[in-house]
């Protein structure tokens, strides 16, 4: 009963405007649309853009190709939780885990790795849950928008690939590792923990 | 009973219970990690501490001074339990920030994550922030702890529910408490591994990500599993499982607790013992022989160039089933006595009862006889003496047992009724006088041994249903490839008559199909196999069977009374 009285008290209806006949014609509103076009055409002002001579500033939040970033040891950071794949609404990323390989001292820290990690770009709706799911801003959107390719198969984007992307942004400028936390762990660690800085060495999953 | 009144609401309990089993019975979780139905009480976690008190016949109620483990206190008439006061909330808040002190925050490439009862309590009942200042203590990994498990030390919240394991349900004690205090951890000594045939359980028993089996290690994250309600098939305790699977590919199975069958726990030789349902070699097309094929190859090419015009994409299935059936009647006619159908103890109840059905509807002397039932040494009884002696018979809390297959009393209550006795292929071995065979396998390794392939020899009409290839299968004039036990959807009568029902969690492997559907097509019966419905037909024809009239088994299955214990089959 209350929630009936509550949308009769929301919800406002209201009577549609009537036209007079000099709306009816429609003629002042052609004469102002005329208007709005001829000031454009003789402004003198151009729009249009130089593209691809000259490239748009793109904002810093743009989605664009995903990129896999490294760690300090220049392995990928990421750690095969599934958490982009499980975030994804168009089911495009796959990846399949593996153990770390614990007898190589270059992996030695580590204990799980993907061991293949691929994204198909074009059937992406550059949402950005994988980032916001990954929690060790491993996957992250770059800027990099004018994505094209030959094939399907070329839009496929491996484990290479996407450490590739990483190493041609890192240095642009445009693209920063957009947060420093790091280390697996401090991503759901309280505020004061987190500016501990970085995990002790040895075991990198201890935040 | 007793009554017990858990957070005001009055219920009845068992006078055998703690709190925790009686605030189940009420509809309230007390949250606990060491505890277990089946394990003695250490209440070394304390995540259970509720308030207990006593009303007295006035009316009025006797608090304890303390919080008490709920599952070490015993209920009574009377008993008052409490859990959700604010006194019984700080403690578990403060229990658990415990318990998390210098667990490592690696969820997210922990295995558990998403079964994990650390993860469901600290939702629950726990903070959302830890208070500790310090590095967390890191410890090294263990994976010498046994073939199948690896130890993730410092997960551990030192439950001992492993230990006690070892202890109590295997006999075995290799796993130990090593060190004090905050170093305590779970070890082996050095050189006896954790390898028993129950060994595979600990991983289950583990609240935590602590134990995890090398297995299942990284394959899947546990929230993309679908679960299915299954029995195991390994051998005739018929342990109540669950077949977890994605993308029609299993990745586990667990024991699902069953009293009636096997209790919480089942075998490793059961656990990791699915794998040859993925196996390459599987049958996965039908095939006739070039023998009596080419009638049938002209059918289906006239089909196919009239349709699509490509073989590929022609069902196989409907050719070979109607030559199979029009096969198999002209075999009967021409020779009942000497058609010979081989019924598998891997089949199902309604596998088995929809072939003998639709053969002796055909006619009355077809003969039907019990396929091999594999024996492999003798029941081997848990938990073990300090020797590795058997136990007392009454001490017997698992038993993983010698009759490998699942449904042998099943299948013998089905022949019994159709021919009155059960005589098994070996009895058949001298003279037979078989002209056609019908056999089916499902038995998950080579069952055709070379006495079967000689008493079979190159009869007139060879009709062969298996997952495997064989000598048998090579030659079959029809070849009919059938489904694994996770396939299947059924019903099996375990050693002790204990009918429990199975649902089928993955599609067949390439044109495989599992049996039911395969006889239901073949019997030319209206419709889509549909076990439950099969099952009730079963329960009403056959008296014997009629435990299964019902239809629904329930979680727990049903015991079939006219099938009495008999003697191990050997």
């Amino acid at each position: 009963m209350s929630t009936e009285t509550k949308k009769v008290k929301t919800v406002k209806w209201g009577a549609e405007p009537k036209l007079g006949w000099v709306e009816a014609m429609y003629l002042p509103a052609i004469a102002s649309g005329l208007m709005t076009a001829l000031k454009h055409a003789f402004s003198g002002k151009t729009t249009t853009r130089q593209y691809p001579d000259v490239e748009p500033v793109i904002p810093a939040n743009y989605r664009g190709v995903h990129r896999l970033n490294r760690d300090e040891a220049g392995r990928v950071k990421c750690v095969a939780c599934y958490m982009c794949q499980t975030a994804c609404p168009a089911n495009c990323i796959e990846i399949i885990a593996a153990p770390a390989p614990k007898d190589d001292p270059h992996w030695k820290d580590r204990d799980k790795f993907p061991e293949t990690f691929t994204i198909d770009e074009l059937r992406c709706i550059y949402c950005g849950m994988c980032e916001e799911a990954c929690p060790v801003d491993a996957i992250e959107l770059t800027s990099v928008y004018d994505l094209t390719g030959m094939s399907r198969q070329e839009m496929i984007f491996d484990k290479e690939k996407l450490l590739a992307v990483f190493d041609e942004t890192i240095n642009s400028g445009r693209d920063p590792i957009r947060t420093n936390r790091g280390a697996l762990g401090p991503a759901s660690e309280e505020a004061s923990t987190a500016k501990q800085g970085p995990p002790p060495p040895g075991r990198g999953r201890h935040g | 009973m007793a009554k017990v009144i858990v957070n005001d609401v009055e219920v009845e309990a068992d006078p055998k219970d703690n709190c925790i089993l009686a605030a189940r019975k009420a509809g309230v979780e007390i949250p606990h990690y060491c505890w277990h139905e089946s394990l003695s009480v250490v209440a070394s976690c304390r995540m259970c501490l509720v308030e207990v008190g006593e009303k007295k016949p006035d009316g009025t109620i006797a608090w304890g001074p303390k919080l008490v483990p709920g599952c070490q206190t015993p209920i009574k008439e009377g008993t008052v339990i409490r859990t959700d006061s604010a006194k019984v909330k700080t403690t578990q808040q403060m229990t658990l920030e415990f318990l998390l002190l210098n667990h490592p925050l690696d969820c997210s490439i922990c295995d558990q994550a998403g079964e994990c009862y650390l993860q469901d309590y600290t939702y629950k009942y726990g903070k959302a922030q830890s208070r500790l200042d310090e590095p967390k203590l890191q410890r090294m990994d263990k994976y010498h702890i046994g073939e199948q498990i690896a130890l993730f030390t410092d997960r551990c919240v030192m439950c001992t529910r492993c230990v006690r394991f070892t202890r109590e349900i295997s006999g075995t004690a290799e796993l130990q408490v090593m060190a004090r205090g905050s170093h305590e951890e779970i070890d082996v000594f050095p050189d006896v591994p954790c390898d028993n045939k129950l060994a595979g359980n600990v991983v289950d028993l583990c609240p935590v990500g602590a134990l995890c089996s090398k297995d299942f290690l990284y394959k899947k994250r546990v929230w993309w599993l679908k679960h299915a309600e299954s029995v195991c098939t390994g051998c005739s305790t018929g342990c109540s499982i669950h077949i977890d699977q994605n993308e029609d590919k299993v990745y586990r199975l667990r024991p699902r607790e069953n009293p009636l069958a096997q209790g919480h726990f089942m075998c490793d030789e059961g656990r990791f013992g699915f794998k040859y349902i993925h196996d390459e070699r599987r049958l996965t097309r039908p095939k006739l022989s070039d023998a009596i094929a080419g009638a049938a190859n002209r059918k289906s090419q006239a089909t196919t160039t009239a349709g699509s015009g490509d073989l590929s994409f022609a069902d196989p299935w409907t050719d070979v089933l109607e030559v199979a059936r029009r096969k198999i009647k002209d075999a009967v006619k021409t020779d009942a006595r000497g058609f010979v159908a081989v019924l598998s103890p891997f089949m199902t109840v309604e596998e088995a009862y929809l072939l003998a059905s639709f053969l002796k509807g055909l006619d009355k002397r077809v003969r039907l006889v019990l396929g091999p039932v594999p024996m492999v040494g003798s029941d081997d009884k848990y938990p073990k003496g300090p020797k590795g002696q058997s136990p007392a018979e009454d001490k017997v809390r698992f038993t993983i047992r010698a009759e490998k297959c699942p449904n042998r009393l099943g299948v013998e209550a089905v022949l019994r009724h159709f021919e009155g006795q059960v005589t098994k292929l070996e009895q058949m071995m001298g003279g037979a006088n078989a002209t056609s065979w019908f056999l089916v396998g499902g038995n998950s390794e080579g069952w055709v041994t070379e006495s079967i392939d000689r008493a079979v020899g190159q009869p007139g009409l060879l009709i062969v249903q298996d997952i495997f290839p064989s000598p048998l299968s090579e030659r079959a004039d029809i070849l009919l490839p059938s489904g694994s036990f996770a396939e299947r959807e059924g019903t099996y009568v375990n050693h002790s008559g204990l009918a429990q029902a199975a649902q089928a969690a993955v599609r067949c492997p390439g044109d495989a199909r599992a049996d039911g559907r395969i006889l239901l097509e073949l019997a030319e019966r209206k419709g889509l196999f549909n076990a439950l419905a099969i099952r009730k037909e079963v329960g009403n024809a056959i008296p014997s069977l009629v435990a299964l009239a019902e239809g629904d088994l329930g979680e727990h299955g049903v015991k079939i009374g006219g099938v009495a214990r008999e003697p191990i089959y050997s």
